[in-house]
C-alpha cells in the first residue's frame, strides 16, 4: 500500500482552504448588482388568505414582490415528488400540488406565500413586515395517528382521510401462520421522533439570468445539482435543461436535507429572469427550522414471534408515517421501499409483514434524513429483539447469534424484497462483545450499583441497504428516475489529472478518496489529481450523493473510466513500443512491454496522446478523456453491531454513555480515517435522536415550538463518550471496488443501542426517544 | 445613519462605512469580504461566527460592528502565516477535525482562546468549553482530539 493509495488514512486534501477560511460555500458568493430575497412566511398551520403587497412594493429599496398568483401567471409548475408508491388498492399514492409560494391556503408554519426582493437584505426583511396578509386560521393536525381521525382537518382536498397512500410489503398469511404457532410473542409500540435535520450551514442560492445566453445560473445548496437542474426544467418548467447550470459550490453538511428541490431557490433563479439581476437569498436559521425538510416521524405497532428455542418464526409492522404538509422530493419511497425492506435486519426471520400508511399533516414536509428510513426499521427489529431476549429470560447477543444470517448462506433472499450479497453478522457481533468487555459487563454493573448508579448496555446488530441503486428495480418500484453515477477522468497533456465526478461532496471528503482511488490504479502522484464536482456546466449528467452512495456507485463510475484509460494508454504504449498490445503490462502507472525493460510511463502517454506526432490516429483518437456511467448491480449492504454501556443516576434520571464501541462492516476501505469520522458522526446523530433531538409541535396551534438552537436538542461535545470504531472488511462481491458505503451506518444503529441500553438500566420494557431525564425518572418509578 | 467603524483586523487596519445596526459578522462578511467566518444561527448558539476581538473569542453575530471601532480583530483568515497552517489548525487536519468544514473555523477560534487560557486542557475541559460550538458532522469526537493535540503542539512551539 502507498502512502496515498487504497487503504491509506491520507489527511484531506479540502482541509487547508477549509481551515484557512478560503472555502467557498453559497453565501460567501456574492455577484455584482445582487438583490436579496425575503420570503413571507405563514405564521399558522393552516388558513386561508389574502395578501396585499402595495405597501411592500412601495418600501424602501423595494424592487418587486412576487406572490403566489405572479408564479401561476408566469405558468410555473409546482414542486414534485419523484417516486410513485403503489397502495394495496392498487392506485398510485396522492399527489397534491405543491405551489412555489401558497395561493390562498397555508398548510404549515412556515410555508411560504410571497417573496420581496430589495437592494439589501435588510430592506427586504423590513419591508417584508409590511406585506398585509389576511389569514382566516383554520384547525390543524400535526400527528400522523390524529391525522387519520375522522374528524381531523383535512390538509388537501384530493387526500381524503389525510391518506397519501397506504401500503404493504410481505406476505400477511404466511406471517399470520407464523405468529399462529409461536411459542411467545414480544409487542412494541415504538415512536420513531421527528427529526429536524440543521445542517451547520444554512440553505442559500442565488439566481443569476444572463439576457445574452438567455441562461440561468443556479447557485444552491444541493447534494444533487443535475437533480434540481432536471426537477426545475423539467417539471417547474423555469427553463430548458441546456438553458439552466446549477452549481452546488462547498456545502456546509448536509445529512439529506439538500438533496431535495425547495421553493426558495426555484423563486430565486425564476426572479432573477424576472428582474434580469441576481437573486440571493440565505435562510435564517429559524426559517431552516421550518422548511428544511425534517425527518423520521413514525408510530409502529411491531410484533416479533419466537418459537421456544428463541428462533424468529415471524415479525408484523403496522406503521403510521408523518410525510408533512407537502411531498418533498423523495418522501414517499422513505417509509416505504427504505423502511420496510429492512425488516430482515440480520435475521432468518422466516414469514414477515410491514405495512404503512403515510399521512399529510400541517407539518413540514419530512423527507430523506441521514439513513432514511433504514434507522426507522433498525429500530423497530433491534427493540424487538432486545425486548424479545428479556422476556425470553436469554442473553440478548445469543438470541441474535441464533437468528443471524450465516455468514455462508449469501446471496440471501429476505422476505421483503432485497437479496443480501454479503456479510458476517456473527462476526462483527464478536467484535463488539470483545471490544466492550461483555464478560466483564456484570462487574461492572456492581460497581456501578454500589455508587448508586444503574448500568446497562444494549446492542444494535444493524443492516442497511446502500448505494442506490440498479435502476431496473428502482424503476419496477416507482422511482422517476434512473440512480447510476458518471465520472469521467481527464488527463492534461502535462499528465496531471482532473476527476469529474457525479458526487457531491459536502464534508465527506471525497476530493481526497477519490483522488486516492485513481493514484492508486494509475500510479499518478496524489498531488497531481484533483477532483471536480457540483457544477451541471463541468460534470457529466448525475444523480448525485445520498443514501451512502458516493464511493460504491460514483466509486464504482470511476474505476470504470480508470479501465478505459488504462485500454486506451495500453494501445497508445503498443503504438509507441512498438510491441503487440497483449504484450503490454500497466502497473504502477508504467505501460511495459511484457518481460522487458521497454516502458512508458502514463504521463508520457497522456503527452503522446495531445501530442500525436507519433501515433496510432488510423485507429485511435488523441487525447486521454475517458467518461463511464455505473448503473449498480444491486444495493450495498453494509451491517454490524454496534453496542453501548449507560450508566442512569437514577435521582435525576440523567443518562451517561458510558462507552460506545462500534463494529461495522463497509466492505474494502479506501481511507480509514475518514470511515471512522463518518461513524463518529453518524453515531453522534442516532445518539441525538435517542437521548436529545425531537422536534415538537404544539398539538392544537400546529406551532412549532422546537424552532431554535434554544428549543431543540442539538448534541453538544459534552454528551459524548469516546467512540471506539472497528471494522471487518467482507467486500462487496458486485461493484468493482468491493465496496459498501459507511456515511448513515452510525445514526441507522445508534438509536436502538442506545435505548436497549437505557431500557436495561432501568428495568422498563420501553421509553420514547428522546430519553429526556425527565422520561427516564418517570420510567424508572413507574417501573420501581 | 451609517457610521464608521476602524479596527485592526488581521494585523491590518481597516475601516468601513456601516449601517448602525450592522452587526460585526456582517461587517466582516459582506463590507469587508472576509467570509471565512461563517454564521449558522440567529440566536448565538451555533459558534461558527467567533473570532477574536482583542485577544477575547466572541461571536460576532453578537456584537455591532460599531464595538469594534478601535479592538483588534483576529480572523480564521489571520492565523496561517505564509502558507505555514497555525499549529491549532495543521492539528484540526492531521487529526481529521472537520468533514464539511463550516463550523471549523468557529471551532479553531474557539479553541485558541481556550488554550490561552489554559494550555493544557483535560479532554473533559475541551468537551464542556465546546458548549457554545455546535457540529453535525463529526460528533466531535476528532475536534476534541484536534484541539488537545493543538494545545500540546502550542505548548511544545511556546
Amino acid at each position: 500500500m502507498s502512502a496515498t493509495g487504497i487503504g491509506a488514512a491520507v489527511r484531506r486534501k479540502e482541509d487547508y482552504r477549509f481551515l484557512t477560511g478560503n472555502g467557498r460555500y453559497l453565501d460567501d458568493i456574492s455577484l455584482p448588482n445582487q438583490s436579496y430575497a425575503y420570503f413571507v412566511r405563514s405564521p399558522h398551520a393552516h388558513a386561508t388568505f389574502t395578501v396585499g403587497i402595495e405597501k411592500a412594493e412601495n418600501a424602501p429599496g423595494v424592487i418587486a414582490v412576487f406572490t403566489g398568483a405572479d408564479i401561476v401567471k408566469a405558468g410555473l409548475g409546482g414542486l414534485i415528488c419523484g417516486w410513485v408508491i403503489t397502495g394495496k388498492n392498487g392506485e398510485p399514492h396522492k399527489a397534491p400540488p405543491h405551489p412555489l409560494l401558497a395561493v390562498d391556503t397555508v398548510r404549515h408554519v412556515g410555508d411560504p406565500l410571497a417573496v420581496v426582493i430589495a437592494e439589501s437584505y435588510a430592506q427586504a426583511k423590513d419591508a417584508a413586515e409590511t406585506v398585509e396578509v389576511d389569514y382566516q386560521p383554520k384547525a390543524a393536525v400535526t400527528s400522523p395517528t390524529a391525522a387519520l381521525d375522522n374528524s381531523a382537518p383535512q390538509v388537501h382536498a384530493d387526500a381524503p382521510g389525510n391518506l397519501c397512500y397506504d401500503w404493504e410489503i410481505g406476505d400477511k398469511s404466511a406471517t399470520d401462520a407464523m405468529f399462529n404457532k409461536a411459542h411467545h410473542v414480544t409487542k412494541l409500540e415504538l415512536i420513531n421522533n421527528r427529526l429536524i435535520p440543521n445542517a451547520i450551514e444554512p440553505r442559500s442560492a442565488i439566481g443569476d439570468y444572463n439576457s445574452g445566453t438567455d441562461e440561468i445560473t443556479l447557485y444552491t445548496t444541493s447534494q444533487n445539482p443535475h437533480v434540481a437542474r432536471l426537477v426545475i426544467s423539467a417539471f417547474v418548467q423555469l427553463t430548458p435543461e441546456h438553458k439552466l447550470r446549477v452549481v452546488a459550490p462547498d456545502i456546509g453538511g448536509g445529512f439529506g436535507s439538500k438533496i431535495f428541490i425547495y421553493s426558495e431557490e426555484t423563486v430565486a433563479a425564476w426572479a432573477a429572469r424576472e428582474l434580469k439581476r441576481p437573486v440571493k437569498w440565505t435562510a435564517e436559521r429559524s426559517e431552516s427550522f421550518m422548511t428544511d425538510a425534517h425527518g423520521r416521524d413514525h408510530v409502529t405497532h411491531a410484533e416479533l414471534a419466537l418459537d421456544k428455542s428463541g428462533k424468529f418464526l415471524g415479525m408484523k409492522v403496522s406503521t403510521v408515517a408523518n410525510l408533512g404538509a407537502y411531498l418533498s422530493t423523495f418522501a414517499t419511497c422513505v417509509p416505504t421501499y427504505l423502511y420496510a425492506t429492512l425488516m430482515q435486519g440480520q435475521y432468518t426471520t422466516e414469514a414477515i409483514y410491514c405495512e404503512v400508511k403515510a399521512v399529510f399533516t400541517h407539518t413540514t414536509p419530512v423527507d430523506a434524513l441521514r439513513g432514511a428510513g433504514r434507522p426507522e426499521a433498525t429500530y423497530v427489529v433491534e427493540r424487538l429483539v432486545e425486548q424479545a431476549a428479556r422476556e425470553m429470560k436469554m442473553d440478548a447477543s445469543d438470541l441474535r447469534k441464533i437468528n443471524f444470517i450465516p455468514a455462508d448462506a449469501f446471496p440471501y433472499q429476505t422476505q421483503v424484497a432485497l437479496q443480501y450479497d454479503s456479510g458476517n453478522y456473527a462476526g462483527s457481533m464478536d467484535q463488539a462483545l470483545k471490544l466492550i468487555d461483555y464478560k466483564g459487563f456484570s462487574k461492572r454493573k456492581e460497581q456501578s450499583k454500589a455508587e448508586g448508579k444503574l448500568r446497562g448496555v444494549g446492542f444494535s446488530a444493524y443492516i442497511e441497504a446502500c448505494g442506490i441503486a440498479p435502476s431496473a428495480v428502482v424503476g419496477s418500484l416507482g422511482a422517476g428516475v434512473g440512480l447510476y453515477e458518471s465520472a469521467e477522468i481527464r488527463f492534461n497533456p502535462t499528465g496531471n489529472v482532473t476527476v469529474f465526478t457525479g458526487s457531491h461532496s459536502h464534508g465527506q471528503g471525497h476530493e481526497t478518496t477519490f483522488a486516492q482511488l485513481v493514484s492508486d490504479k494509475l500510479g499518478v502522484p496524489f498531488d497531481n489529481i484533483d477532483v471536480v464536482h457540483g457544477d451541471t456546466a463541468r460534470i457529466p449528467f448525475a444523480m448525485g450523493t445520498y443514501g451512502s452512495r458516493s464511493l460504491a456507485v460514483g466509486g464504482s463510475a470511476i474505476s470504470k473510466a480508470i479501465d478505459k484509460v488504462i485500454a486506451k494508454g495500453r494501445k497508445i504504449a503498443a503504438h509507441t513500443l512498438e510491441a503487440a498490445e497483449e504484450d503490454i503490462e500497466f502497473k504502477d502507472g508504467n505501460f511495459t512491454v511484457k518481460g522487458t525493460d521497454r516502458t512508458m510511463d502514463i504521463g508520457a502517454v497522456a503527452f503522446a496522446a495531445y501530442v500525436p506526432h507519433n501515433y496510432p490516429s488510423d485507429e485511435l483518437e488523441p487525447g486521454l478523456d475517458e467518461s463511464a456511467f455505473y448503473d449498480p448491480a444491486n444495493f450495498t449492504f453494509p451491517a454490524g453491531t454496534h453496542a453501548c454501556e449507560v450508566e442512569v443516576d437514577p435521582d435525576t434520571g440523567v443518562v451517561d454513555i458510558v462507552k460506545w464501541v462500534a463494529a461495522d462492516d463497509f466492505g474494502n476501505i479506501v481511507n480509514p480515517m475518514i470511515v471512522e469520522g463518518q461513524v463518529h458522526g453518524g453515531v453522534a446523530h442516532g445518539i441525538g435522536q435517542a437521548l436529545l433531538e425531537g422536534c415538537q409541535y404544539a398539538p392544537d396551534s400546529g406551532q412549532l415550538l422546537t424552532g431554535s438552537f434554544m428549543d431543540y436538542g442539538m448534541p453538544r461535545a459534552d454528551v459524548f463518550p469516546d467512540i471506539e470504531v472497528a471494522t471487518q472488511v467482507t467486500p462487496c462481491p458486485h461493484n468493482p471496488l468491493g465496496v459498501k458505503g459507511c456515511g448513515e451506518a452510525g445514526a441507522i444503529a445508534a438509536p436502538a443501542a442506545l435505548v436497549n441500553a437505557i431500557t436495561d438500566a432501568i428495568g422498563a420494557s420501553n421509553i420514547t426517544m428522546p430519553a429526556t431525564p425527565e422520561k427516564v425518572w418517570r420510567a424508572l418509578n413507574a417501573a420501581g | 445613519m451609517t457610521v464608521t467603524v476602524s479596527m485592526t483586523l488581521n494585523g491590518k487596519k481597516v475601516s468601513a462605512d456601516v449601517e448602525e445596526r450592522t452587526l460585526l459578522v456582517s461587517l466582516l462578511r459582506d463590507h469587508l469580504r472576509q467570509t471565512g467566518t461563517h454564521v449558522g444561527c440567529d440566536t448565538s448558539q451555533c459558534g461558527a461566527c467567533v473570532v477574536h476581538v482583542n485577544d477575547r473569542s466572541v461571536k460576532s453575530c453578537t456584537m455591532l460592528a460599531s464595538q469594534v471601532d478601535g479592538a483588534d480583530v483576529l480572523t480564521i483568515e489571520g492565523l496561517a502565516k505564509n502558507g505555514e497552517l497555525h499549529p491549532m489548525q495543521e492539528a484540526f487536519r492531521d487529526n481529521h477535525g472537520l468533514q464539511c468544514g463550516f463550523c471549523t473555523p468557529g471551532m479553531v477560534m474557539s479553541a485558541l482562546d481556550l488554550v490561552a487560557n489554559n494550555p493544557d486542557p483535560s479532554e473533559r475541559e475541551v468537551r464542556e468549553w465546546l458548549e457554545g460550538n455546535l457540529c453535525r458532522c463529526t460528533g466531535y469526537h476528532n475536534i476534541v482530539k484536534s484541539i488537545l493535540a493543538g494545545a500540546k503542539a502550542m505548548r511544545k512551539g511556546g
